[in-house]
């Protein structure tokens, strides 16, 4: 399946684009695309406990399942604890 | 009236949208960019939205208010973009048969607002140094984020 990711703020500077599909396995769930971005950002995990995820506009947890066409965004806090 | 926008806000916009007959009281909120952060010169800030769920959020907290106070007038809208010193980067505006739950209201819905809206903000100081801030976020291990 095939979503849509939207970064922002900081995100959005990390990762230095707005939005991208990605092609996740069936059955994925938002962790799931963390784990696909540490390859970019090794460091991500250290923000799991204060990154807020959205799908299809409603806060998500790191389980809720995907579905094809979603739209999932990231949602950094307070940055000052982000190194960029 | 939830907007997110990226042209100056007008106050008697949320003003005029909450108007109502049987409303005794509006209690409007302008939220303006400051000169400082805890002493630290601001150049100028720079407001960036989800625009979509911002404005379903919006929504969300008026609904909220409605079960609370039984209000239905509440108009809200944030500006985004970049926003000199003094400029209305928010404006709020609830309407109420009395003042005391316009008052009372008022103030949940800028609460709310910074908690669950995805809005974040870029000050970048007049030394050079900036900041991300999102205020008052509410994180994955508080699950009441919606």
């Amino acid at each position: 399946m095939k979503v849509k990711v939207k970064y922002f703020a900081v995100c959005r500077e990390m990762f230095n684009r707005d939005e991208e599909e990605m092609e996740l396995p069936d059955g994925a769930v938002l962790m799931d695309v963390l784990k696909r971005l540490e390859r970019e950002w090794p460091e991500i995990p250290e923000y799991y406990e204060v990154m807020q995820m959205s799908v299809n506009w409603e806060y998500a947890t790191e389980q809720t399942e995907l579905s094809d066409g979603d739209e999932v965004a990231l949602i950094p806090p307070v940055t000052g604890g982000i190194d960029v | 009236m939830f907007k997110i926008t990226n042209q100056p806000i007008a106050p008697e916009d949320v003003i005029h949208a909450v108007k109502a007959e049987n409303a005794g009281a509006i209690v409007p909120f302008l939220g303006i960019v400051r000169d400082n952060t805890g002493g630290r010169k601001v150049s100028y800030l720079e407001y960036e939205a989800y625009p979509q769920m911002a404005e379903m959020k919006m929504g969300e907290i008026a609904r909220e208010i409605f079960e609370k106070w039984g209000l239905d007038r509440v108009a809200m809208i944030h500006r985004i973009g970049r926003l000199k010193i003094g400029e209305i980067s928010v404006a709020v505006a609830i309407a109420a048969p009395h003042r005391k739950d316009g008052f009372e209201a008022c103030k949940y819905a800028m609460d709310r607002l910074k908690q669950i809206v995805p809005i974040w903000k870029r000050e970048v100081w007049e030394d050079g140094g900036e900041t991300w801030v999102k205020p008052d976020p509410v994180y994955f291990n508080q699950k009441t984020a919606t």
